[in-house]
């Protein structure tokens, strides 16, 4: 067997030559859309002020180049080698979640201690790490078979929960109940896909939907959680924050029309009406620009990214991979709905980025990695 | 194994699809579905108006001298969008402003305070237009103020200045015109609010009483509109439309300057002669038309200076207006205010008689009283004066002669029981001279005054039924006198039907019947005219900044007297007999002039605001020359005493200034203008 650490010429070819080429197109697609539509958030902005239109174009450019590059490393190793090193990987991610919640190292943005601040003014968000590190935790314990077995004990359950449940604990506490309730989505696939007892699907609904109920009641939701929840009931309860935002998201989106304004040209955009346009409400720039055609483009990409990883589950034999490649599916699926939902008033507000079209580094590495495993079990699958 | 995760990957895929489909689902509605009314909001986030009022067209007389101009003025605005950005929102910058232009610091603050942003019973004053146009403080600042505030504008952000135009009315011959301009105001809520508020935008002029009123649209103009495109912090990114004013039309007046002025200095001395002979004298009302109904002048008094509305009018101001103690000079007489024609209604009287058969040749006997079921009518000075013709009895005023004939043809059309169609020639005439209608004048909230005939009975029966059937509950102490209670038996018991005691009130202008002083003069002037009733009109033509006419206004005819023209004849007679030897030939004596008219003197029931009961109405109601009539005047003094002397002297005066009389210059020794003048748009500009 070959060392994981040495390729070959002809396995550095896989990337193109082997690797699903939708998914490929179909990622690059969104990740170019999403530069320009990042720029066009934020160049009038900018000029405006005096500073380098230019700004988060170069810095959402750069970041797509280091996601494609992770994404390639991410194909490198075989995912069944990867396995090995999944407990490391998931410290890291539990250090990093710790770390958050330090003062003077996780820097609050909206309410949520979720960033780490690091030197150049860079930032990291190690949710959106926890995020793979859980996937493939999970993956690694559920995909374990006793002989004669056809589903995970009890026990492989119980783990693979212990595995997810100390990460989202400590996003709770941040708290971002966004990044929360998208990794809920993808245990629960895991776990019903991994083949468990139907009782633990089930059981995992009842204590999601009691535990929300429960965190509502008792309080421990923040006011500030509560009002963006509220202000999605009824979107004039509080014009100023939440509401505003979310009333103004949806008249922007609404105002594009079939064509859209056309690219730049977007009053409401270039004015600068929706807050955070660049990263949670990027869809509203395409809303506006691009109209109800480039946004339903849009929307086919993901659907064609998110069929292609469920063609990828259903042709691998391999559990581990299979699981793995489901996880991403539920967490991009969620996040989309999430995120794109929000901006349309289908969703309430919470602060997660929209995978490849929002600006940030931490939620495009992730975003990349994932889609650079789903490669690794599509090449190996065959 | 297999089966069961390959299972949970298909309902994962059709959930997840669902999820997908409902996306694009909420897409199409928001985006094709319900876009348009997203772009319509979008529009409102984004744009933002700023709309240059245009310069407001002139109202001049029949001779072209301007009645309504435009002063310029200085005005010293706030921008808002920069006073919001100092720590103290600007308060300290608009103190010093106040400070500088000798204002109350108070009032520029509430000036510039959008309405919505102060308590409701505090928004006196405050700005009912918009954050993003440039909000006014003053209108007449002088430039020294004005260089104090531009020269620092360190100290004075957002404080600019420019120069406006303002309303303005010269008086150039000591005329107030109150009553026919009227005045401009600011657009208010209501404005906005009612039908023809879309053509308004919030900061501007409208008119809002008289002419300014009713021919707004035509004088103001088309505002000029930009529009700016604004992002979050409202600063512009870029200007969408501009689109320039449009001055207004300029409006002619039939009225004129000269002769209004005399009118309203006849009036109001009239109304001081009633004062100086006794009586309270609260109100009256004085109209010149031609005999097509042009009104040449027309006053109301009380009036006021409509220059107070230059600057904002303040709140003691405003009260003043429409106080009874200061007798209500926001209320024009003329057309608003209703009063029992007394005597002068007898042209009607008389043609109902004819009407009903009563020869025109015959004598008539006049006695003291009438007794009339079991109450008794007096002739108005109690006396009697015989057998008298028809014509005589116009000319002393006759009441008792028409208590019989009314009382007469009262039952003939089956009293208390009528007839089914009853011949009501008292009513029908009345009708026909326009009693109880509208005249219809190019003037706001006119009165129509009351005909008080068998179906006006029935409707006032329902109304007031309730309060006399239950009199003694319903009425307060101080009306519990017996004859009161009396009067409210009677009013239960047959209150639904025309009495012979209306009846014989109506025959004299007395009882439930009201007129307008316009609509005696629009009667009149159909005497005058060969029968002819017209709608008054004030104005004359519109006429564009570059003088071409635009739409003028011709005469129209609203209806025929029902008469015959031997019918007519007679009463032209008839009222050059009053002036000649009749009730008004002292007020007359000596006047070249022949004058043909009606005195009235009415009573009035009820009691003024300190108890006193009220004095008579005094009319005066003519025409002149008595053989080729030119001129129509009437003149009604409210508590002015005899029609005569207090009216029918006030009305000769004005003839005087007509025709040249008494030392005085005729004032159309030609006639009044035929011509549309000629408007030099810089007249009555005056700086």
């Amino acid at each position: 067997m070959m060392s994981a650490f040495t390729k070959s010429k002809s396995e550095r070819r896989r990337f193109l030559t082997e690797s699903d080429p939708i998914i490929n197109v179909a990622v690059l697609a969104l990740s170019i859309i999403g530069v320009i539509l990042v720029y066009a958030a934020t160049r009038d902005w900018f000029a405006a002020n005096n500073q380098d239109p230019e700004y988060y174009l170069k810095r959402q450019l750069i970041n797509v180049v280091i996601g494609i590059a992770l994404a390639y490393g991410a194909t490198l190793v075989d995912y069944r080698v990867l396995r090995a090193y999944t407990p490391i990987l998931w410290g890291i991610g539990v250090l990093g979640l710790t770390a958050v919640l330090i003062p003077g190292l996780g820097s609050v943005v909206n309410g949520a201690r979720s960033w780490i601040s690091l030197p150049g003014g860079f930032q990291i968000q190690p949710a959106e790490l926890a995020k793979l590190t859980i996937i493939v935790g999970m993956a690694l314990i559920l995909a374990e078979r006793e002989a004669g077995e056809k589903g995970p004990s009890d026990r492989q359950v119980l783990y693979s929960l212990v595995v997810a449940a100390v990460p989202i604990l400590l996003i709770v506490l941040q708290p971002d109940l966004g990044t929360v309730l998208i990794i809920s989505a993808a245990v629960l696939s895991i776990i019903a896909i991994s083949g468990a007892r139907l009782r633990w699907v089930i059981g995992l609904l009842v204590v999601g939907i009691s535990g929300a109920y429960i965190a509502v009641a008792s309080g421990e939701v923040s006011d500030y959680q509560l009002n963006r929840l509220r202000s999605f009931i009824d979107p004039y309860a509080d014009p100023q924050a939440s509401g505003y935002q979310l009333r103004q998201a949806r008249i922007t989106i609404g105002s594009g029309g079939l064509l859209g304004k056309g690219l730049f040209d977007g009053p409401q955009t270039n004015g600068r009406f929706v807050p955070e346009q660049q990263t949670d409400f990027i869809f509203t720039v395409s809303g506006e620009e691009l109209g109800f055609l480039g946004s339903s483009f849009i929307l086919l990409l993901y659907a064609t990214i998110l069929m292609r990883g469920f063609a990828i589950a259903k042709r691998t034999n391999d559990l581990f991979g299979r699981l793995v490649t489901m996880g991403v599916v539920a967490w991009f699926s969620f996040q989309i709905f999430q995120n794109i939902g929000m901006t349309m008033g289908l969703m309430p507000m919470t602060g997660v980025p929209l995978p490849f079209l929002s600006y940030g580094g931490s939620s495009m590495f992730a975003n990349m990695i994932a889609i650079g495993l789903l490669q690794n079990v599509y090449q190996r699958s065959r | 194994m297999r089966d069961r995760s390959a299972l949970a990957i298909v309902v994962a895929q059709v959930f997840v699809a669902s999820l997908m489909l409902a996306l694009f689902g909420r897409l199409f509605y928001l985006q094709i579905a319900d876009g348009p009314r997203y772009q319509q909001a979008a529009l409102d986030i984004q744009s933002r108006d700023i709309v240059t009022p245009a310069l407001r067209g002139l109202i001049v007389d029949s001779e072209g001298e301007p009645l309504a101009a435009n002063k310029a003025g200085l005005m010293v605005t706030a921008d808002r969008s920069i006073l919001d950005r100092e720590k103290d929102k600007g308060r300290s910058v608009l103190y010093r402003v106040a400070q500088v232009l000798e204002l109350n610091p108070n009032d520029v603050y509430v000036r510039t305070r959008l309405c919505g942003e102060l308590p409701k019973e505090e928004q006196n004053g405050c700005w009912n237009g918009n954050r993003y146009q440039p909000i006014p403080i003053t209108k007449d600042a002088t430039e020294a103020q004005v260089l104090r505030l531009l020269e620092r504008s360190d100290v004075f952000p957002g404080i600019n200045a420019e120069p406006v135009s303002i309303r303005n009315y010269p008086s150039i011959s000591g005329e107030r015109g109150t009553h026919v301009l009227g005045y401009v105001g600011p657009v208010t809520e209501a404005d906005l609010n009612n039908e023809e508020g879309k053509r308004f935008y919030r900061n501007e002029l409208i008119g809002k009483a008289g002419i300014e009123y009713v021919y707004d649209q035509a004088l103001r103009g088309t505002p000029g509109v930009k529009t700016v495109i604004v992002n979050y912090k409202e600063s512009v990114t870029r200007e969408s439309r501009n689109i320039a004013p449009i001055p207004g039309n300029h409006l002619v007046l039939n009225v004129n300057a000269k002769l209004q002025a005399v009118v309203e200095r006849e009036l109001r001395d009239s109304v001081l002669r009633a004062r100086a002979s006794g009586y309270r004298g609260d109100a009256g009302a004085a109209i010149v038309t031609d005999l097509e109904g042009r009104v040449l002048a027309m006053a109301s008094y009380p009036d006021y200076d409509l220059n107070i509305w230059e600057n904002g009018i303040t709140v003691r101001q405003a009260r003043e207006l429409y106080s009874q103690a200061s007798g209500v000079p926001a209320l024009s007489r003329v057309i608003q205010g209703v009063f029992a024609p007394a005597s002068t209604f007898k042209v009607v009287s008389l043609s109902a008689a004819v009407e009903a058969n009563y020869s025109l040749k015959a004598s008539y006997d006049c006695p003291a009283t009438v007794q009339i079921g079991d109450r008794e009518f007096k002739n108005f000075d109690s006396k009697p004066a015989g057998k008298i013709s028809m014509t005589t009895a116009m000319a002393i005023s006759c009441d008792s002669i028409w208590y019989q004939i009314a009382y007469d043809e009262w039952v003939r059309d089956g009293g208390l029981k009528p007839k089914e169609n009853p011949n009501d020639y008292f009513f029908k005439t009345a009708a026909g001279f326009g009693v109880g209608k509208k005249t219809g004048i190019d003037l706001p909230s006119e009165q129509r005054g009351r005909l008080p005939n068998r179906d006006w009975k029935l409707s006032w029966y329902e109304n007031n039924k309730d309060f006399y059937c239950n009199y003694r509950e319903r009425a307060k102490k101080s009306q519990l006198t017996p004859y009161l209670i009396e009067i409210a038996r009677e009013n239960c018991l047959d209150g639904d039907k025309v009495r012979a005691g209306d009846m014989v009130n109506f025959s004299i202008g007395q009882g439930d019947v009201l007129m307008t002083p316009m609509q005696m003069a629009v009667m009149y002037g159909a005497i005058a005219n060969g029968g002819k009733l017209f709608q008054p009109t004030v104005a004359r033509a519109i006429v564009s900044p570059t003088n071409k006419v635009i739409e003028e206004f011709q005469p129209k005819v609203t209806g025929e007297l029902p008469v015959k023209r031997s019918t007519l004849k007679f009463l032209q007679n008839s009222l050059r007999a009053v002036v000649t030897s009749g009730t008004a030939r002292g007020a007359f004596a000596g006047l070249r002039t022949e004058v043909s008219g009606k005195t009235g003197t009415g009573q009035v029931f009820g009691l003024n605001l300190d108890g006193s009961t009220k004095d008579d109405t005094s009319w005066f109601a003519s025409y002149a020359p008595a053989k080729k009539p030119q001129f129509v005047v009437v003149m009604m003094v409210s508590q002015g005493g005899f029609g005569a002397s207090t009216s029918g002297l006030g009305v000769r005066r004005i003839y005087e200034d007509i025709f040249g009389e008494n030392g005085k210059e005729a004032l159309f020794p030609n006639g009044p203008a035929k011509r549309i003048p000629s408007i030099k748009s810089t007249s009555g500009v005056r700086s």
